[in-house]
């Protein structure tokens, strides 16, 4: 495997779990005996066809993939007249990517003989994704959320609660995701033993960060062959918003031997890197550890960890990835923040040129597009990740822009 | 390793002594960073033979809401590592043997090294590390064998009897045994899974062995002490400063529950 660094796939291996420096596990030992338990599971999965099988049938009959490549002419025109293709994720059932990884850790919560999930959620979109997948294989479902993201996203708890999960508020710490998934991982540690922690992102101890990556690799595979399909060429630049940096570690991943492709993240830029309110780990953080992983942190002198702040709740944490935080460090991958306005310009354009709401989250990859296509010119192809729609976000986004409710 | 420090040999000293040791904990800059000063004293006063002093963290995902409560109110103190280590300082000055106990990252953002040394200067013992795990070790190994400092690990009761040993042959000073799979806070019973488990320790290692998680009262700490080497009390004493908003008051109260602890872990 060529990374465009010389880095290749055994070093990036060399001590399984690690990328590089970051990864690992730094967690209470309670839970290795768990964690090994899942390495397991999930290595066994990845090599059984039956698995395979089982899970790419669900995703057939029920996620509704593969998703479509969607050409953007109209919202193209403003990005330097680039052509841009959007990898449809948001028409997944339940609206996001989020679905790709909690039907396989939900098959895996099964194969291991758990009956019981815990997961957290900010915006509510992996909680209701969790919740989703727990009524259609029958789990008790717990999900962990912060108070003040419980009032933020109302809606979205009535939906969980719909279908079957609890709720249960946080209020320690600073009352978001953040605190939510302390609250989860006390939970595990407790509950160990009948419960599976459905982590939502690439983040946390290995092997999630792994594991996850791997449930929506999906996403890059399917997205690879049908650009090549449409254009016949391989993209200048894939673009995807990064937050844990799950949906974008699943498109760039099948492309990093392409070293011609540029690998872009977006991260949450808030008001401004400067302003010190912002969620833009990889561009304003330094390494640490948060969450059982090594990665860049939003942190203090003291190692304190610095609470975020973005306009996308979904991108509104202080950690990211550890993987990302290897391929930005030799430079296989690029990060930049986009802030709060930036977003919404391009939230509002898309919406209008091609009739399609984005998330809030997705609309800061979509304003990175802006930028690159303007870059790179008329004659450059961009792959965007459209990660999720934007139903959960018309109140924030009718707030944004003056329009009474 | 074979270096000596104040909390070995404390164990060989308790140990002649036919009973447990007993060590409290408290996170420093808690109530204030003056305060936290205040209850050490008093807890040392009623008979607490060591003391763990917390590094309050952010993100303390091995503590129950009593602890981080206490954490929270501490870090809006403005608590920082200098004030952790001048905390260490203060307590070992009182000729007790010092921990403390600290989540990896603010180890890491000091520097591992300087962490160590720092600890080395006031006086400590040794770290507690609830979530750095021996795979990711080695740094820390290095640092705190070069400054004759404890490393000590948690064991859980889900720690597989394989594993088991490569875990407390990395630990020095104690291994500390977590009573139940769960968080730090007070329980009505001390788990019947801490006999056990300290038994499978003892099968691995001879050093000595604590019991925290669950250990409020003197019965509780008198049924551990059966069989442990130390025991380990935290959200008991935090709960007393809790409820007491007069630190004079809150160290009464601490100190009469240190003494009856300590009168508990005596042996029949």
């Amino acid at each position: 495997m060529n990374l465009s660094s010389g880095v290749d796939q055994a070093t990036l291996n060399e001590i399984v779990g690690h990328f590089g420096q970051y990864g690992g596990r730094f967690v209470p030992e309670a839970l290795i005996g768990a964690l090994d338990q899942l390495e397991a599971a999930h290595q066994a999965a990845k090599n059984d066809p039956l698995f395979q099988a089982e899970l790419a049938e669900l995703h057939r009959t029920y996620t509704g993939r593969p998703s479509i490549l969607t050409e953007a002419k109209r919202f193209a025109e403003h990005a330097g007249g680039a052509r841009i293709f959007l990898k449809r994720e948001d028409l997944n059932h339940t609206g996001s990517h989020k679905i790709n990884n909690v039907l396989g850790q939900a098959l895996l919560t099964k194969r291991m003989g758990k009956k019981r999930i815990i997961a957290e959620t900010g915006a509510g979109q992996h909680g209701v994704a969790s919740a989703t997948a727990a009524a259609l294989m029958g789990l008790e479902c717990v999900i962990y959320m912060g108070e003040e993201d419980t009032k933020r996203q109302a809606l979205n708890v009535a939906r969980m609660k719909l279908l079957g999960a609890e709720v249960v508020p946080v209020t320690q710490g600073s009352k978001t995701l953040k605190d939510a998934i302390n609250e989860a991982m006390r939970d595990w540690v407790t509950n160990v033993e009948s419960t599976h922690y459905l982590l939502g992102t690439v983040a946390g101890p290995h092997p999630f960060p792994e594991m996850v990556r791997d449930f929506h690799r999906v996403i890059g595979v399917e997205a690879r062959a049908q650009i090549l399909e449409e254009t016949g060429r391989l993209p200048d630049a894939i673009l995807a918003c990064v937050g844990g940096g799950s949906n974008a570690i699943g498109i760039f991943h099948p492309f990093i031997d392409d070293s011609s492709v540029r690998l872009i993240g977006l991260e949450a830029g808030g008001s401004g890197i400067d302003s010190g309110k912002h969620a833009a780990t990889i561009s304003g953080g330094t390494p640490g550890v948060l969450h059982g992983t090594r990665t860049y942190v939003l942190q203090d002198e003291n190692g304190q960890t610095v609470e975020s702040h973005s306009i996308s709740a979904g991108l509104d944490y202080p950690g990211v990835g550890p993987e990302h935080a290897y391929l930005h460090d030799i430079g296989r991958a690029e990060y930049r923040a986009i802030n709060d306005d930036q977003a919404m310009e391009a939230f509002a354009l898309l919406s209008r040129t091609e009739g399609i709401i984005p998330a809030i989250e997705t609309a800061h990859a979509l304003a990175g597009a802006l930028i690159v296509g303007r870059e790179l010119g008329p004659d450059a192809l961009l792959l965007i990740n459209l990660s999720g729609r934007g139903d959960k976000d018309v109140q924030t986004a009718a707030q944004y822009f003056g329009i009474p409710l | 390793m074979s270096y000596s420090t104040p909390l070995s040999e404390l164990f060989l000293r308790t140990k002649s002594e036919n009973r447990a040791a007993l060590i409290g904990y408290l996170p420093a800059g808690f109530p204030t960073i003056a305060g936290s000063e205040k209850v050490i004293a008093a807890m040392v006063e009623g008979g607490v033979d060591a003391v763990e002093i917390g590094f309050p963290y952010s993100d303390p995902v091995m503590d129950g809401p009593v602890i981080q409560d206490a954490a929270e109110q501490s870090l809006k103190n403005g608590t920082g590592a200098k004030d952790v280590f001048n905390l260490l300082a203060s307590t070992t000055a009182l000729g007790v043997p010092g921990v403390v106990m600290t989540y990896w990252n603010p180890i890491e953002r000091y520097g591992v090294d300087a962490f160590a040394q720092s600890l080395k200067n006031a006086g400590g013992s040794g770290v507690i590390t609830p979530d750095l795990t021996i795979e990711e070790s080695q740094k820390w190994a290095s640092a705190a064998m070069a400054n004759e400092i404890n490393r000590i690990y948690v064991v859980a009761p889900s720690t597989s009897d394989k594993r088991m040993p490569l875990v407390t042959q990395q630990c020095s000073g104690f291994i500390y045994a977590a009573s139940l799979m769960g968080v730090t806070g007070t329980r009505n019973s001390v788990s019947g899974d801490a006999r056990e488990l300290v038994t499978r320790i003892r099968e691995t290692s001879s050093l000595p062995v604590a019991v925290g998680l669950g250990v409020s009262n003197a019965t509780q700490a008198h049924e551990v002490a059966a069989y442990a080497d130390g025991v380990i009390v935290g959200s008991a004493f935090i709960r007393l400063v809790q409820e007491n908003s007069d630190i004079d008051a809150a160290c009464a109260a601490v100190k009469t529950l240190a003494s009856s602890l300590s009168e508990g872990v005596r042996r029949d």
